[in-house]
C-alpha cells in the first residue's frame, strides 16, 4: 500500500511552539477567545510563547496589562462572564498568588454561588516548576494548591501534543481551567501527529506500559520518570509510566488500574510532599486499592525548602531521574 | 513477663523453623536450658534460653516459620505459677546475647502494661495477605524478600518446597540448596562490606609434629591429638598479645570478645559448613581443644549444635586437613574481624642453619578487616602463631 502522498507530514515542533500554535489557532476559531497578560503583546511573552501574535491577530486580542495580577484576572472573570472566553496568562505560579482571591474566591466559586446561572469560561494559562535558577519567587509548583480548589479544573500538559491541543478544550469548558505549562519543557521538541486533531482533558494516560511498578507523575517530571524507567528497564524491572495530565479532577481510574496490574506505585511530583497532590494520590490509593499493595506507596518530591539559586542546590531540591529509579527499585528488589 | 525471642544464630539467618518445643507451659527453666529446637539452614539447631522463669505461654506452634525476632513463647518469673491469668507485668524484651539476669521486679506491678496480645504477624504486603487467604496460606510460616523483609506477592508465587508439618522429619539435618543461600548471602556481604587484607606465613612443623607424636605415642586412634588442635591452640594463645582481632565490627567500632571462643569451620556432608565455637579455647588445653573439636563435629554432621554456639565465636579458623590445598585466603564471617586459614602439611625443601632440608611445613593465612586493624598487627599476629608452634608448652 502506498501512503497517501498528500498527507501532512508530522510536524517536529518545540513545546513553547506547540503553546502559541493552540493560542493562534483558538483566537482564529472564535471571535470571543482573547489573550491577555503582562508582556504578551509587544513583548511576545515573558517564555516567548506569543511572539509576533499581536502583530499578526491586533491587539485587541492580545492584550499587554498593568503589573497587575488581581487586576487583570478579574478582568479575565469579568469578561468571561460577559460572553468572551478569555485567556489569562500570568508569568509564573508564584505571582498567580496575587490573584488568589480572584481565582478561588470570585471565578471558582461563582458559578456555584449563583446555583449554576452564571458560568467563568476562563482559561488562566501559567508556567510553574524550577529548574531556571529563577530562585524562590519564580519556581515554585503551586499547582497542587489549586488543584484543592472545587469548581476549578487543572491541566499540566508534558507532551507537545497536550501542549497543542488541550488549550481548546479548556476553552470550550464551563468552568474555569488552570494550565499550567512547566518552565523547562518550553524548549523540548517533539513531534505533533497530524492525524490528532484533539485531545481530552479528563483522562491521564500510560505513556509507558509496564508490569512491575506503577510511576504517577506530571508535567515537568514525565521526561525524568520516564528516564527512570528506562534505566529501571536495563535492570530487568519494567516501570509503567502515567502522566496525570489533569491535576483536577484526578484520572483514579487509570491510576488504580495500574496498580492493580503492577501492585506497587510510586508517586513523582515536583510539589512538595507535604498536604501535597502527591499526598492526596497515595491517600486515595490507599483507600481504594489497598488490597493490590504488594508494597508501601513512595513519593519522590521537591525537598521541603524555597527552591535556591544556585544551580548545583536548586538541582539537589528536585526529584532526579536516580532518585525515581532508587525509589522503585526498593519497591520491587525489596531490601 | 518476659518474651522468648527467635534467636539471630548468625549474620545469614534470617528465619528459622520452630521444629520441636521441648518444655511446655507452667514448665520452669533455667538460664542455659535447652528449651525448643529450631530448623534452620545449618540445620537442627538446639536452643536456649536466657532468663530464669515458668512458661507462661508457647506462641509460636511446632513446624512454624518465622522470622528472626519473633516471640516464640512467654515466660513469667519464678516466683509465680503458672495461673490461667498471667499477672500483669511489664514486658521486656529478651536479650538476644547472654547478659547478666537482672533482680526480678516486684510482682505488684503497675497495672498500664498491656495484656500479652496475639502472636507476632509476620510483616506482610496487603496484596500477599488476600492471595495468602484466598490459597490458604499461612504466612506465618514463609519468610519475606519485599521492603522491610515483608511477604510479597513474589514469596507466595514463587515455587518453593512445601513444608507441611508432616514433612518437617523428612527435612531433619540440613537442606544444601537453603545453605548454600545463606552462605551465598553471608559472604558477599563479608566481601560486599568488609575491607580485607591478606596475609600469609610459611612455618616450619618440625617441632609441632616431634611433640604431637611424643603425645600420641602411647594413646589409640580415638585419643590422639591431630595437628589442628596444635594450630588452634596456638592461634588461641597468641590472640592475647593482639587483642584487635577478636571479637567484633558493629556500629561502626570495633567491640573486643568476651573471651576467646574460636569459631572451628567444619565441612559438612553433602555440602556446606557451620563454624560452632570451642568457648574459651585460651584456657583449654590441648586435650581440652582436641576432645571440643571432636564433640563439634559429631554434634555438627550428626545431633545437634547449640543456638549460643553459633553465635559466640570471635574470631574462626578454617584448617583445610590433609586432603586439602596448600593454602587458604578465607571470607570473614561477620561481624567478626578475622579469620586465620590453616593449609595442608606438606614437605618442602627448607633452609635450617644454611643448608637445604626436606621439612614439613604449614603456610597460615590471615584474613583481617581493614576497618579494625592493620597489616602490620596481623604479620605480628601470624609471627606470634609460629612462634608458638615452635615451643608447644605442655599442657
Amino acid at each position: 500500500m502506498s501512503a497517501a502522498t498528500s498527507a501532512p507530514e508530522p510536524q517536529r515542533v518545540t513545546y513553547r511552539e506547540a503553546c502559541k500554535l493552540a493560542i493562534r489557532a483558538a483566537i482564529l476559531a472564535d471571535p470571543r477567545v482573547v489573550l491577555m497578560g503582562e508582556d504578551v503583546a509587544r513583548y511576545g511573552g515573558c517564555y516567548a510563547v506569543t511572539k509576533g501574535l499581536a502583530a499578526e491577530l491586533g491587539e485587541d486580542r492580545i492584550r499587554d496589562t498593568p503589573l497587575s495580577e488581581a487586576g487583570f484576572v478579574g478582568a479575565g472573570i469579568g469578561a468571561a462572564l460577559a460572553g468572551l472566553r478569555p485567556i489569562v496568562e500570568i508569568m509564573t505560579v508564584n505571582f498567580s498568588l496575587l490573584a488568589l482571591d480572584q481565582i478561588v474566591n470570585s471565578a471558582a466559586a461563582i458559578p456555584h454561588m449563583s446555583g449554576g446561572q452564571f458560568a467563568v469560561p476562563l482559561v488562566i494559562r501559567m508556567a510553574t516548576g524550577a529548574g531556571r535558577q529563577l530562585a524562590a519567587q519564580h519556581s515554585h509548583s503551586l499547582e497542587g494548591w489549586y488543584a484543592h480548589i472545587p469548581g476549578l479544573k487543572i491541566l499540566a500538559p508534558a507532551t507537545v501534543e497536550d501542549a497543542r491541543h488541550m488549550l481548546q478544550p479548556a476553552i470550550d469548558d464551563p468552568n474555569p481551567v488552570l494550565l499550567f505549562e512547566h518552565v523547562m519543557l518550553y524548549g523540548e521538541e517533539g513531534t505533533l501527529d497530524p492525524a490528532v486533531t484533539g485531545v481530552d482533558i479528563v483522562s491521564a494516560r500510560i505513556r509507558r506500559p509496564g508490569s512491575d511498578v506503577t510511576l504517577v507523575t506530571y508535567g515537568g517530571s514525565l521526561f525524568k520518570t520516564l528516564e527512570a524507567a528506562e534505566s529501571l528497564r536495563q535492570e530487568g524491572i519494567e516501570a509503567e509510566v502515567i502522566d496525570l495530565r489533569v491535576l483536577r479532577p484526578l484520572d483514579m481510574t487509570t491510576i488504580l488500574g495500574s496498580v492493580a496490574r503492577t501492585h506497587r506505585a510510586v508517586i513523582v511530583d515536583e510539589g512538595w510532599r507535604s498536604g501535597s497532590l502527591s499526598a492526596e494520590i497515595a491517600a486515595r490509593i490507599g483507600e481504594a486499592s489497598f488490597y493490590d499493595l504488594d508494597a508501601p506507596i513512595r513519593r519522590v518530591c521537591s525537598r521541603e525548602v524555597p527552591i535556591p539559586y544556585a544551580a548545583h542546590l536548586e538541582q539537589a531540591a528536585l526529584p532526579q531521574a536516580p532518585d525515581i529509579a532508587a525509589t522503585a527499585r526498593a519497591l520491587v528488589k525489596g531490601g | 513477663m518476659t518474651d522468648f525471642l527467635m534467636p539471630s544464630l548468625g549474620a545469614d539467618m534470617e528465619a528459622g523453623t520452630l521444629a520441636e518445643w521441648l518444655v511446655k507451659p507452667g514448665d520452669a527453666v533455667k538460664r542455659g536450658d535447652v528449651v525448643a529446637v529450631v530448623e534452620t539452614d545449618k540445620g537442627a539447631i538446639e536452643i536456649e534460653i536466657f532468663n530464669d522463669g515458668v512458661v507462661s505461654e508457647l506462641v509460636v506452634p511446632v513446624g512454624a516459620r518465622v522470622p528472626v525476632g519473633t516471640v516464640l513463647a512467654r515466660l513469667g518469673d519464678t516466683a509465680q505459677t503458672p495461673a490461667p491469668k498471667p499477672p500483669l507485668a511489664p514486658a521486656v524484651a529478651a536479650p538476644s546475647p547472654p547478659t547478666p539476669p537482672s533482680a526480678s521486679p516486684p510482682s505488684a506491678s503497675p497495672p498500664s502494661a498491656p495484656p500479652p496480645s496475639a502472636p507476632a504477624r509476620p510483616r506482610s504486603s496487603p496484596a500477599a495477605r488476600r492471595l495468602a487467604a484466598a490459597r490458604g496460606i499461612d504466612l506465618a510460616r514463609m519468610a519475606g524478600s519485599g521492603p522491610g523483609g515483608a511477604i510479597v506477592l513474589a514469596d507466595l508465587e514463587a515455587p518453593r518446597p512445601a513444608a507441611p508439618r508432616g514433612d518437617l522429619a523428612a527435612r531433619r539435618g540440613f537442606d544444601p540448596a537453603a545453605m548454600r543461600l545463606a552462605i551465598g548471602s553471608a559472604m558477599s556481604r563479608s566481601k560486599r562490606e568488609i575491607p580485607h587484607y591478606y596475609l600469609s606465613e610459611t612455618i616450619d612443623c618440625t617441632a609441632a609434629l616431634a611433640w604431637l607424636e611424643r603425645r600420641n605415642r602411647d594413646r589409640a586412634p580415638p585419643e590422639r591429638v591431630l595437628p589442628a588442635a596444635l594450630f588452634v591452640r596456638a592461634v588461641a594463645l597468641a590472640l592475647a598479645k593482639t587483642p584487635e582481632l577478636n571479637g567484633y565490627w558493629q556500629d561502626g567500632h570495633f567491640q573486643p570478645g568476651g573471651g576467646v571462643h574460636i569459631g572451628w569451620a567444619i565441612a559438612l556432608r553433602g555440602g556446606g559448613l557451620v563454624a560452632p565455637a570451642i568457648r574459651d579455647a585460651d584456657a583449654l588445653s590441648v586435650d581440652g581443644i582436641m576432645a571440643a573439636m571432636r564433640d563439634l563435629v559429631l554434634r555438627a554432621r550428626g545431633a545437634r549444635l547449640r543456638g549460643s554456639e553459633l553465635t559466640a565465636p570471635t574470631i574462626t579458623i578454617t584448617s583445610l586437613g590433609d586432603r586439602g590445598a596448600e593454602a587458604v585466603w578465607p571470607i570473614i564471617y561477620p561481624p567478626q574481624v578475622a579469620m586465620v586459614g590453616i593449609g595442608r602439611i606438606v614437605t618442602r625443601p627448607w633452609v635450617v642453619g644454611g643448608s637445604i632440608a626436606a621439612r614439613p611445613v604449614v603456610t597460615l593465612t590471615l584474613a583481617g578487616d581493614h576497618r579494625a586493624s592493620d597489616g602490620h598487627l596481623g604479620g605480628r599476629f601470624l609471627a606470634e602463631i609460629g612462634r608458638r608452634l615452635q615451643e608447644i608448652e605442655a599442657p
